[in-house]
């Protein structure tokens, strides 16, 4: 059976691991360390880890300042929280400056489930995204969540890290390496493309298997960095296959559906499909229910793999 | 340097001549906080803080945050004179190409240590820096000059919670008090006062000090950054809104309004004139 571990989890032991390399990394929290798992790190370096309280914009000018004399730092809360209430910090100060802050947020998409829409995070890609200086990276399962925060850590400048805080199966090799701004290609096939980030990359190969039964071969890509996005790889598989679908846990408004769209139609336009929420708030509900809910199953993403087959003739 | 009055009677004018003359060839910008913090600043700089315009990133120096980003014509006035970057810079300011953008950018003015300019964040980066020092074991000083209508974001009071819940005594900022924003009177537009009791309630000492007068406002400083209570201090300076150019005194307007090339030249012979008669 998939080993399954969260992503969020991932993080954790990260930063303990580049912690105990690395006095100058520096983590702060704005009371969600149990949750978004620095509490790891907490107990390892109490002494480099700082707890904010509920104040979001503080958390990350506090980072800032903390950037400015030498640290790395990593700042975590939700998603929603870790982007949304302190958006200007970000962009003003932080990315404005290309500080050395490393935003690693749990709680992304609508798989939060039972808290609802007030903490599921559905716009941060596209918001965080749209920052200049800005990296933004979506890990599909634990084994690349680590390697992300071990790549975001080594390179200068803000990255924004996207986890989930549901178990996700494994899909990546350990030990394979992570470049940022590279994608990885998972499945080869010449019918259609799916593009897929974070959680949706599972869904993504779950829809290949069903297409195959259809005698359709759909080649599967792990956009893992939404920013850069990895243009080459999306032009070698529109050239290849003439249709995409793309797949998040995120609005289809700005987020990798934005991205990938956004350099076909200057470039190669071809027939796009999002998989997404579609411009609405989610629910309170259980994971697996809400992704039916919203159409983010991997049957719908089929649907979506059939609709741009149709239309690329 | 150690305190000098006349020096920095001199050296005020000098930088209130060139605040004027920077906002009037550029056309705009924020003539009256500029004027109403440059004393504090020119204290803080000339006779405090432990810099070294030779080596802007030295890591033992103090720092320095203008949370009121708006007033960089007064650092920049400062930064040239002591000779962080070239005087011939400031007739570029808010060109386009220059170091001097409106608002101060750490990447583009060496000796600016953090980027401004949307107020109510200066004093989180603040705290950020003072925590380094303190993991650091660094006996540098975090200073910070905030404005006082700044004091409504509620971000500051974020900021003032952390400071004392980290007991960042190595923290000193000023409050430039000119009572004055853009829209008008702060108690007309929403009152932050009374300042003192509010710091004071976040853990922080306070004082209250004329901002214009030099040894008070030398006193002060000296008497944040020679504690080691763990309490952050606040020097609630009232300052004068334009303090300097007798048309721009206490006058709202000059907020966020250039003089026109009349009143800049009107502006630059007084402040001439008067330098004329100071001792050399």
């Amino acid at each position: 059976m998939t080993e399954l571990k969260a992503t969020r989890d991932a993080y954790g032991e990260a930063l303990v691991e580049i912690g105990e390399n690395n006095d100058n990394i520096v983590v702060l929290d704005a009371d969600l360390s149990a949750s978004t798992k620095t509490a790891k790190f907490r107990k390892c370096f109490p002494d480099r880890f700082l707890n904010i309280g509920i104040a979001e914009q503080n958390l990350i000018n506090v980072a800032a300042g903390l950037s400015t004399c030498g640290k790395i730092v990593f700042a975590s809360s939700f998603a929603l929280f870790a982007t949304g209430r302190p958006w200007e910090q970000i962009r003003n100060t932080v990315a404005y400056s290309n500080l050395n802050v490393k935003i690693v947020a749990s709680h992304g998409g609508i798989s939060v489930g039972a808290d609802g829409s007030s903490h599921q995070s559905l716009e941060d890609i596209a918001i965080m995204r749209a920052i200049p200086n800005m990296k933004v990276i979506v890990p599909c399962d634990a084994n690349e969540s680590h390697n992300a925060v071990l790549a975001a850590a080594a390179a200068p400048g803000p990255f924004y890290i996207r986890l989930g805080r549901e178990k996700v199966p494994m899909i990546t090799d350990p030990k394979h390496k992570f470049r940022v701004g590279k994608a990885e290609a998972l499945r080869d096939g010449d019918d259609v493309t799916i593009i897929a980030c974070g959680m949706m990359v599972d869904a993504a190969l779950k829809a290949a298997d069903i297409l195959e039964k259809d005698g359709l071969k759909a080649s599967v890509i792990d956009m893992h960095t939404i920013k850069p996005v990895d243009t080459e790889t999306i032009m070698k598989y529109a050239r290849k296959t003439g249709c995409i679908v793309t797949a998040e846990e995120h609005s289809i408004i700005g987020g990798l559906g934005g991205a990938v769209c956004e350099f076909l139609s200057e470039n190669h336009p071809v027939p796009v499909y999002r998989i997404g929420t579609r411009d609405c708030f989610g629910q309170s509900g259980e994971p697996a229910l809400l992704l039916k809910e919203y159409n983010m199953t991997p049957e719908n993403i089929c649907k979506g793999a059939k609709k741009v087959i149709k239309m690329k003739k | 340097m150690k305190f000098d009055e006349s020096f920095l009677k001199r050296k005020t004018a000098e930088l209130r001549l060139s605040i004027v003359e920077m906002i009037t060839k550029a056309g705009s910008g924020h003539p009256g906080g500029s004027l109403s913090a440059v004393d504090l600043l020119a204290v803080l700089y000339y006779c405090v803080m432990n810099i070294r315009p030779e080596n802007p990133k030295w890591e033992n120096r103090d720092r320095f945050i203008l949370s009121k980003g708006h007033a960089a014509p007064a650092i920049y006035s400062i930064l040239s004179d002591i000779g962080f970057f070239p005087k011939k810079e400031l007739s570029t300011l808010r060109r386009i190409g220059s170091i001097l953008q409106g608002h101060p950018d750490m990447r583009r003015v060496p000796g600016i240590d953090i980027s401004t300019g949307s107020l109510g964040q200066g004093l989180s980066v603040a705290v950020g820096m003072a925590i380094a020092g303190k993991l650091d074991k660094k006996n540098y000083g975090v200073y910070a000059l905030l404005g006082d209508g700044e004091l409504q974001e509620g971000q500051v009071w974020e900021a003032a919670m952390a400071a004392s819940h980290y007991k960042l005594d190595n923290l000193m900022i000023a409050v430039d008090n000119n009572g004055l924003q853009i829209d008008g009177r702060l108690e007309e537009v929403m009152s932050p006062y009374p300042i003192e009791d509010k710091f004071r309630a976040f853990g922080w000492k306070t004082r209250p000090i004329d901002g214009h007068n030099f040894s008070e406002i030398f006193d002060a400083w000296e008497w944040a950054r020679s504690s080691n209570d763990g309490k952050p201090s606040a020097i609630i300076a009232k300052t004068v809104k334009g303090k300097g150019v007798y048309f721009m005194e206490n006058v709202v307007d000059f907020h966020g309004k250039a003089p026109t090339k009349e009143e800049g030249k009107d502006a630059s012979v007084k402040l001439k004139e008067a330098l004329d008669k100071m001792n050399p």
